[in-house]
């Protein structure tokens, strides 16, 4: 009976016709000469332990993992002094314990929890990693590194992108000429050149310019250039929903005598929002992966870090690289997925009425 | 129970103003005035000096602006195994590195007063131009454009690298010359493709290139055995040769078919901080030459030998037209020892890379490393 009902299930999805057979065995032939040797590098001939290159070279052996055990804290924190590193962790776990109620739409006092999270929480981080107030030693920002520096990059893009975003698309359906063109023009400007341009600039080129004695430190100018940078993108995605709220919502908010800002804030966002998260989430997703490009201004990011550490000649192995890459695309892959996920779970609970 | 909630309740929003107001508070409250930063000790309003920037400016404004400062801004490579790359602690290792750190300890007698700035090829010259460093000691070969056009001057030569080959044991080539009719893997685009056409048609021998677009390709080319040589710079083919499948069965040719001296460099017109620099790395290779070592300094502090006390600063006073102290030069060599003890520790044949001292031997021992005398 099962089996009946496998082979059922078997010719109904996978070989329907003679053209869906054979591309059913053709996705399995590929699929079976890729994963199991990938797994039997990564996993099963992969060395798990060891002190330095030695126990990673030989014939037949696979992943160096403990390439990747012994730099963990470089990846993590970059070159930031290791006894100051729980500052480090306490600033992310402050900041996890504001995410996670965030996260889960069921716990109450939203409002205060978001004031916490964009307000104080960035403050008491500046305080904890860069330190150099009464009582915390200042630790310079050429010392940051690693995962640290991807999620700075990564979390200031997105807290500033999502409300300069919102500002940006509503300036760009204003009324008012003056605000319309600005807006237009900061986000035609800020769209038309690459994230490597920017970062290229605002690390390279700025000094230059800048009067002598003014001194901007290198990791905030490139946080600058990628919060407008990430802000047009956001701009353009907030627009999209505007134009999908139909007309007639706005002008029965204006019968009912709101004023503008009521009526975009108590009205016509939460609509304009909620239909574009999947934009949203995709644009942050993509901020995530373009931190990566910091590398280039000299500016050690996770990858950045990742590779930087391959240049230690006391861990130099022939698959030391691919290891390195594979668990960065790991840790990448985590983070993506996981905003992913989430991005999921709000659409189905915000369109909960509206499911057809 | 009404009244007493009712009292919590006012008594809250004092409270949290309370620390709020503080918080906020702390938050804009500058460092301590001395407030020692991690590795930098950077005052927080300490702003460059006037004058930093642009190659033009008074002699001895270096030496004064990275005083004030309180650290000396290093320009490294973004790793390059040997030369500066992180170790797994996170410091910062390798000869360059060495160098920074022996000038750190010439100048404030400490040589973890460094701050590193990892620099690409692209931006490293820039870094410099701009004044976001004071040295750049990243593998940079010495050229006449570099020294002239650029407005830079090179302060001596740290390490004579030149374009080798990597071949395997197995094929029994033991020299340049019997590469004659070889098929090449090299980087397209850079010098080494004209170093190759070069040394090939100046020794009449015929061969073949396979020209990749990144070394990493080439090298993996090569490895998998689609030519019988790999080329690109000796000391690069060291490191290169560890990443092979089976390492231990390539060997580096002995020639180099080109000039690559690498050396420490900084801005034009500051003949002093030049001299600082120059002369530290002098004093590294001098010491060689006597026997200094970091272990026993502080002994031949009392040595007989005349050039020995000049170099230590027990006699004369050679750190002061430098503007630094007379035992600025046993101070470096505390730190990071002499000229041989570096190569050893960094790159030398007891650690993974195995380079021999080649042409970087002293002028006694068949090399090119010779030092002016401290006189």
């Amino acid at each position: 009976m099962t089996v009946n009902a496998a082979v059922k299930w078997l010719k109904r999805n996978l070989f329907s016709s003679w053209w869906n057979g054979a591309l059913t065995l053709l996705v399995l032939y590929i699929v079976w000469s890729a994963i199991p040797p990938f797994l039997d590098w990564a996993i099963v001939h992969a060395v798990w332990s060891g002190e330095g290159r030695e126990a990673c070279l030989g014939p037949g052996k696979g992943a160096c993992w403990p390439f990747i055990f012994a730099n963990l804290d470089q990846f993590a924190y970059g070159r930031y002094p290791a006894e100051l590193r729980w500052r480090v962790d306490l600033a992310f776990l402050l900041g996890l314990a504001g995410l996670v109620p965030m996260l889960i739409p069921r716990v109450p006092a939203k409002l205060w929890n978001l004031g916490y999270l964009v307000v104080a929480w960035p403050m008491i981080a500046i305080v904890l990693i860069a330190g150099d107030r009464p009582g915390l030693v200042g630790v310079d920002t050429d010392l940051w590194g690693g995962l640290l520096v991807t999620l700075i990059v990564a979390i200031t893009g997105i807290v500033a992108s999502f409300p300069l975003g919102i500002l940006l698309a509503l300036g760009r359906r204003s009324e008012m000429p003056v605000i319309r063109t600005l807006s237009i023009v900061f986000i035609e400007f800020w769209r038309g050149v690459p994230l490597v341009t920017v970062l290229f600039m605002a690390s390279v080129m700025l000094p230059l310019f800048l009067p002598q004695g003014v001194h901007l430190d290198n990791l905030l100018r490139c946080l600058v250039g990628v919060a407008l940078f990430s802000s047009a993108y956001m701009a353009e995605v907030v627009r999209g929903g505007l134009q999908a709220v139909p007309r007639g919502q706005y002008e029965a908010a204006r019968a009912l005598g709101l004023s503008y800002w009521q009526t975009m804030g108590l009205i016509v966002l939460p609509q304009a929002l909620r239909s574009v998260i999947p934009g949203i989430v995709n644009t942050f997703i993509g901020l995530f992966k373009d931190t990566t490009l910091v590398l280039i201004v000299g500016l050690f990011d996770f990858l950045g870090q990742v590779r930087i550490q391959l240049s230690d000649m006391h861990w130099s192995t022939p698959q030391g690289a691919a290891t390195g890459y594979v668990f960065a695309a790991l840790v990448y892959w985590v983070f993506c997925f996981g905003m992913s996920r989430y991005s999921v779970f709000m659409e189905k609970r915000l369109n909960a009425g509206q499911i057809r | 129970m009404a009244r007493r909630s009712s009292l919590a309740s006012r008594i809250f929003p004092f409270v949290f103003g309370l620390v709020v107001g503080a918080g906020v508070l702390y938050f804009f409250l500058p460092g301590p005035p001395q407030g020692g930063k991690v590795q930098t000790a950077q005052q927080p309003g300490a702003k460059p000096q006037p004058g930093q920037q642009g190659p033009a400016q008074p002699a001895g404004s270096t030496l004064a602006e990275v005083r004030a400062r309180g650290y000396i801004q290093c320009g490294v490579s973004t790793g390059l195994p040997g030369f500066s790359n992180p170790d797994d602690k996170g410091n910062w290792t390798g000869i360059d590195v060495d160098f920074c750190r022996a000038v750190a300890a010439a100048v404030f007698g400490d040589a973890s007063k460094v701050k590193y700035r990892p620099l690409n090829a692209k931006d490293r010259f820039t870094a410099l131009q701009s004044g976001e460093v004071d040295l750049l000691s990243r593998n940079t070969t010495w050229t006449m454009s570099r020294d002239t056009s650029l407005g830079f001057d090179f302060a001596g030569v740290i390490y004579y690298d030149g374009q080798g080959f990597l071949v395997k044991k197995a094929s029994g080539i033991t020299s340049a010359a019997q590469l004659n009719g070889a098929t090449i893997c090299t980087q397209t685009g850079t010098t080494t493709e004209l170093n190759l056409a070069d040394y090939f048609r100046g020794q009449n021998m015929s061969y073949k290139v396979l020209p990749f677009e990144k070394n990493e390709e080439a090298l993996s080319a090569y490895d998998n055995g689609r030519c019988d040589a790999y080329t690109t710079d000796a000391s690069g083919l060291h490191a290169q040769r560890l990443i092979l499948k089976t390492p231990d069965d390539h060997i580096v040719l002995p020639e180099v078919i080109s000039k690559e001296p690498l050396g420490p460099l900084v801005r034009q017109g500051d003949p002093q901080w030049e001299d600082i620099v120059r002369w530290t790395l002098f004093a590294l290779i001098d010491a060689e030459e006597l026997g200094v070592t970091s272990a026993n300094v502080d002994q031949q502090m009392t040595s007989a030998s005349p050039e020995v006390r000049r170099l230590l600063g027990t006699e004369g006073k050679f750190g002061e037209p430098l503007g630094l102290s007379n035992g600025w030069a046993a101070d470096a060599l505390r730190a990071v020892g002499n000229y041989g003890e570096m190569f050893e520790r960094n790159v030398g044949t007891k650690t993974p890379l195995g380079i021999p001292r080649g042409l970087n031997a002293l002028w006694r021992n068949g090399g090119v490393m010779y030092a002016p005398p401290i006189r």
